[in-house]
């Protein structure tokens, strides 16, 4: 047990490292750019000496290392500074979208991992079945068609002709579970239908390399049937592989969920990254960028984490 | 009594989706009375294991039971539906795989596994099959039977595991039990071990077996009745003496022959006091792998303080169990691996201990033989291009010239010419050890190092490899280090022998090696463990000795890395100080406290010791 937890806790260090050297590259490369928030906010016929003045207040005239640790300060204190574009604490203008952003991304997770492992665990039992290769095909055809033509086409279907789906997920204070469901239908689909196939490919990958070990074969001439074979013996050695493309997916759902936000009109945190693009907000996106790779990390870190317990060699060394 | 087991024109094809279906099993039909051990005997493709599996109504993946009949205790296997099948195995029919190491789930407590399918048919209550596992433990001779079953699969050896999954076998008094090459993968002294656990249990409980073995010597110690099998024919039926003293079947005949190795090629000429510098000479070599300290000492040793010295034409045993550092050695002479401490000469010159800093002509000298050819050359690579490759890069060769001699390398092997355009993937197990060869051979080498090169082929295809090799040698001259687990093996065609244990070299024979005692004490129980062909032998050859006490060792004094398993360890000197390097009457070089005169006395004939010749 001890060896289980310096081995998280060595897992968790990595990821404070990892984070540290994300914050200097986010914040290099922000620097790099054109232009600051002083001749932004001033516009273009601004006076030298005034934009020189803003920077001075803004603390733009100081050395880039200096900078840097201010900002990393007030990150690790809560306080990563003030949005340029709207004039309020970027914590507050984050606060406001996160959360729905980590729903919008619960939902996709309850609906889309249990629907994977399914898939993957079904047509790796019947592998070369046809229920194998009809839930092959419709995964792959789910992962190739663009997520704007599988938001744009529900709209039409759902919303437009059937009228059964609101098309603007706009979820009113104290709304009835009925219409909380059907706000969140469709967003919650289009990006089921990116992440699905990936981790039901990857699910089948790993069930069918461990259906292969001589322990299963074993198993069934023991006498167990094929189906508690593969859920008692298989899938524990399978959690490992299994939870890590799981983790990659979702990692998908912060930051990839760009074009179903904009479609359904939802105010997450990717559409709050690209407009702090577009209005050079470097606060506000210094801190997105922070929270995507955070969220990554964290993702990866329960994966290790349930690979690590799931597997006894790594557990008891 | 009857006849518990009826086989009757039994037929299994491979390949049912495409194409024609192959026959694997052909029209075979034995029977075997209660109470009895029947052995299958057969080289790979001879379908034992194929027939040995329809018992149990399965046929692996991409096989089907084509037609026959298999009827256990009156009853047909083959009629009974998915349901019947689940009941039938396990509790009539028990299975005892290859490999045990692979054959338990890693992520499962063993006793989980061993009780498992009693509590799935309900035949008892944990509680009762737990003490049940824990009897059947006992009776197969595991250490600690209370609590060894809480362990998992990675945690016990080989050999204990082995027995345990003997013991998941027999937890629902099956009526026949299937032992599928039981022992192949253990190490000799292992082995012994587990056939006298695995005779006891069987005789104890008067169980119907099924032993599929390709080891004679193994089987002759279980059965008592054989059938040969080849490709997928029973070639000889019979009891066992029978087929052991009269066999006649030609193939059964070929089999023994194969089985009973002569010396293989005449003894190098070159005398041993030889003036010129040995071709290869080791000195005070330590290796390991893992994390290097700051003397550059890896936190794994696997090798310590190894001297040894091949003389251009001759052959090298190097000998031990797995884990013993055999293929380290190989590895650090190659350079593949550099040494932590420690110099290897070529030709009385200090060799460069990783691959930088070799030279191409050093790379040529010295070539290596990998154990595995399936993984060693590319599939997807015609053998030309293959053989083409050393050719370019030592020697130069291009265009009609390499063609040229890789034809005269495949003559050299004894394999077709035209063999020449084809894939890798399309030989057999013996032809790609020829050409793994053929290889080696390219680079035009003084010495060639060879890492278990006949363990993954069949007796009879290795035997050929073996005989191959001694050719090569009288008609190039070139030296081998030869490693291998196989004492029988390297008897028959090494010059000198390097024993090694646990990283050390326990022992060092020059010239006709493993001929007379005494030896170390190591090296006498891997030569007495090594199974004779002759029923009888398992019981004369006598329990191994428990270690007399020896009091508790103090943590880090240098001591005989043996000592915990020696049968003739001494309290208060051997595990108190490092043995020195004993010359005996015979010339052998022993790592022990003992004297010649102490071994003699020690392993004198009243020991019960049967002389292998």
């Amino acid at each position: 047990m001890k060896t289980t937890l310096v081995l998280i806790a060595r897992r968790l260090g990595t990821a404070v490292v990892t984070l540290l050297l994300v914050s200097v590259v986010v914040f290099t490369i922000s620097s790099l750019l054109p232009g600051d928030a002083a001749e932004e906010t001033l516009g273009r016929n601004a006076t030298p000496e005034a934009v020189a003045a803003l920077r001075t207040k803004l603390g733009l005239d100081q050395p880039a290392h200096l900078r840097y640790l201010h900002w990393l300060g007030g990150l690790l204190s809560g306080n990563p500074g003030q949005s340029m574009a709207n004039n309020l604490p970027v914590k507050d203008v984050i606060a406001s979208r996160l959360p729905k952003s980590l729903l919008l991304a619960g939902l996709t997770t309850i609906v889309s991992v249990p629907l994977a492992l399914l898939i993957g665990i079904l047509s790796a039992m019947y592998r070369g079945s046809m229920l194998d290769r009809v839930l092959s095909l419709v995964t792959l055809s789910m992962v190739a068609v663009p997520e704007f033509l599988v938001a744009t086409v529900a709209v039409l279907v759902f919303a437009v002709n059937l009228r059964w789906l609101p098309a603007l997920t706009i979820v009113p204070e104290n709304a009835t579970l009925g219409e909380f469901l059907s706000a969140y239908a469709m967003p919650v689909m289009t990006l089921c239908f990116v992440i699905v196939a990936q981790m039901a490919r990857m699910t089948r990958a790993a069930m069918i390399d461990q259906i292969g070990q001589p322990y299963v074969e074993m198993a069934i001439l023991k006498g167990v049937r094929p189906a508690r074979a593969v859920l008692t013996h298989v899938l524990p050695n399978a959690v490992g592989p299994i939870v890590n493309a799981v983790a990659l997916s979702l990692s998908y759902l912060l930051g990839g969920a760009i074009i179903v936000e904009t479609i359904f009109n939802y105010p997450g945190i990717a559409s709050l990254m690209v407009d702090a693009v577009t209005s050079r907000d470097m606060p506000l996106l210094q801190a997105c960028a922070m929270i995507f790779c955070l969220a990554y990390l964290l993702l990866v870190l329960v994966a290790d984490i349930c690979a690590i317990l799931g597997n006894p060699r790594l557990r008891n060394q | 009594m009857g006849d518990l087991v009826q086989v009757s024109n039994l037929r299994v094809v491979a390949g049912n989706d495409a194409g024609k279906p192959v026959p694997i099993v052909k029209d075979v039909s034995f029977s075997i009375p209660r109470g009895e051990v029947l052995a299958l005997i057969g080289e790979s493709g001879s379908g034992k294991t194929t027939i040995a599996l329809t018992l149990m109504g399965y046929a692996r993946p991409g096989c089907r039971i084509a037609g026959g009949s298999v009827r256990i205790d009156g009853a047909e296997v083959l009629d009974l539906n998915r349901d019947e099948l689940t009941a039938l195995r396990g509790c009539k029919v028990a299975y005892v795989a290859q490999s045990a190491a692979a054959a338990f789930n890693p992520s499962k407590t063993i006793i989980d596994q061993v009780v498992e399918v009693v509590l799935i048919r309900g035949l008892m209550t944990r509680a009762v099959a737990e003490a049940k596992a824990i009897d059947l433990f006992r009776a197969l001779a595991l250490p600690d039977p209370e609590q060894i079953g809480g362990r998992y699969p990675h945690q016990v050896s080989g050999g204990q595991l082995q027995r345990m999954m003997a013991a998941m076998a027999l937890i629902t008094d099956p009526a026949l039990v299937i032992f599928d090459e039981p022992t192949t993968a253990l190490d000799v002294t292992t082995q012994i071990e587990v056939l006298r656990a695995f005779k006891k249990v069987v005789k104890d409980r008067g169980t119907t077996a099924v032993y599929v073995s390709h080891d004679l010597s193994v089987v002759s110690q279980m059965a008592t009745r054989i059938v040969v099998l080849r490709h997928g024919e029973v070639r000889e039926v019979g009891l066992m003496e029978q087929i052991l003293h009269a066999p006649e079947d030609a193939y059964t005949q070929a089999l023994m022959a194969a089985a009973r190795p002569a010396r293989r090629h005449a003894l190098s000429t070159v005398a041993v006091a030889n003036p010129a510098p040995p071709l290869l000479e080791i000195r005070g070599l330590t290796a390991g792998y893992g994390r290097r300290d700051s003397r550059g000492v890896p936190c794994n040793i696997v090798l310590k303080n190894i001297d040894l010295q091949i003389r251009q034409g001759r052959t090298l045993g190097v000998i031990g169990e797995s884990g013993s550092g055999k293929s380290t050695l190989a590895r650090v002479s190659a350079g593949l691996l550099p040494p932590a401490d420690g110099t290897v000469l070529f030709n009385g010159e200090p060799l460069a201990p990783g691959l930088t800093g070799r030279t191409r002509d050093q790379f040529r000298r010295i070539q290596i033989v990998f154990q595995n050819a399936d993984t060693a050359l590319n599939p997807s690579h015609s053998v030309a291009r293959i053989l083409g490759r050393p050719l370019e890069f030592y020697h130069g060769l291009r265009g009609a010239a390499r063609d040229r001699r890789i034809k005269q390398l495949l003559d050299l092997i004894r394999l077709p010419v035209n063999i020449a355009t084809r894939r890798a993937s399309e030989l057999s197990g013996g032809q790609k050890q020829r050409i793994n060869l053929a290889r080696a051979l390219a680079a035009e080498p003084d010495l060639i190092l060879c890492d278990e090169v006949t363990s993954a082929l069949d007796t009879v295809v290795g035997a050929a490899i073996l005989d191959l090799m001694g050719e090569l040698r009288r008609e190039l001259n070139v030296s081998y280090m030869f490693i291998s687990h196989d004492i029988s093996t390297v008897r028959s065609i090494c010059d000198d022998v390097v024993v090694l244990y646990a990283g050390q070299k326990v022992e060092s024979e020059n010239h006709r090696p493993f001929q007379a005692p005494p030896y170390h004490p190591y090296t006498d129980q891997l030569i007495s463990s090594v199974p004779e062909m002759r029923s009888g032998w398992l019981e004369e050859s006598g329990a191994v000795q428990t270690p007399p006490y020896v009091d508790p060792v103090n943590c880090g004094t240098d001591l005989c890395c043996f000592l915990v398993r020696c049968p003739v360890r001494i309290n208060g000197v051997c595990n108190v100080a490092m043995p020195p390097r004993v010359t005996l009457g015979n010339g052998n070089e022993i790592l022990c406290h003992h004297s010649d005169a102490d071994l003699r006395r020690l392993y004198s004939p009243s020991h019960m010791r049967t002389d292998l010749r």
